[in-house]
């Protein structure tokens, strides 16, 4: 099978997860988006370590996944900070510092 | 065998894209949720057909398991589920279409060009990329970036715990 179907499965993946970031405006969502263009990476990472019999493309997959999950949980607590000072979080009213 | 294969796989893609864009147009914070937790579980068997299986087990626990409880449970502490639909900026909408049109065609362009060969990826990668194998790689040549990788999630876990805590101490 080829690894072009993957490479188009990725970059598919990795618009949607751009298209997504710009559309929505719920601060949530656009996080998910985030997540999903990390998964079209880490998709890219493990087809081409398959397609080279090399373990290291798998590795930094794992890393990429562990340094998602932190940013996550930060990402997350920032919008439950911002959450409570301005009981919204629409991102196109996250606008103080905007002169 | 081949033929199988492809079949197999351009349903999983028909899944990812599919709930790949419904979370993009549902208008319900856990629908979109729901609609990536199930994209990450397809990606997974994406990785198994790969030979990967370690790589789709964590990727079932870390982002199907553990990440989407996450977003879960801040939407429903929030509870702001539906937000208004309505855009702020007047187009916003059509442009970001547009661009990320524009971005895939450039990507396209870039593989017709420069690696548009279509290389077949090999038939049984599963013995290479087993778990034990993938380990004793971790532990002696990426010590010190899974070292770091330890730090990272403390740093995490403390900072979070911070933000979400400060607010509460000053504001009530």
């Amino acid at each position: 099978m080829p690894i072009t179907y993957y490479l188009i499965l990725s970059a598919i993946l990795f618009v949607l997860g751009i298209a997504g970031m710009l559309i929505r405006r719920n601060a949530i969502v656009v996080f998910m988006s985030m997540e999903m263009m990390f998964n079209a990476a880490n998709l890219l990472f493990v087809a081409y370590a398959s397609y080279y019999q090399i373990l290291t493309g798998q590795l930094f997959v794992f890393f990429v996944m562990t340094v998602a999950a932190a940013e996550v949980a930060i990402g997350l607590a920032l919008i439950v900070a911002i959450y409570r000072n301005r009981k919204q979080i629409d991102v196109d009213d996250m606008s103080s510092l905007k002169g | 065998m081949s033929f199988g294969l492809i079949l197999i796989f351009g349903t999983l893609a028909l899944v990812i894209v599919g709930t790949a864009v419904g979370m993009l147009v549902s208008r319900n914070a856990v629908y979109a949720a729901l609609f990536l937790a199930m994209n990450f579980a397809t990606v997974a068997l994406l990785y198994l057909i790969l030979g990967a299986p370690f790589i789709a087990v964590a990727q079932v626990t870390v982002y199907a398991g553990a990440i989407m409880i996450l977003f879960l449970f801040v939407i429903m502490l929030l509870g702001g589920e539906k937000l208004p639909g309505a855009e702020k900026i007047k187009g916003q909408r059509t442009l970001a279409i547009l661009l990320g049109v524009v971005f895939l065609a450039e990507i396209g362009l870039y593989m017709i060009f420069r690696g548009g060969s279509l290389t077949l990826l090999p038939e049984a990668a599963s013995s290479s990329g087993s778990p034990a194998a993938l380990g004793m790689m971790l532990f002696n040549q990426y010590l010190l970036p899974f070292e770091i990788t330890s730090v990272i999630l403390l740093t995490a876990l403390v900072g979070a715990i911070v933000l979400t805590r400060k607010s509460n101490g000053s504001g009530k």
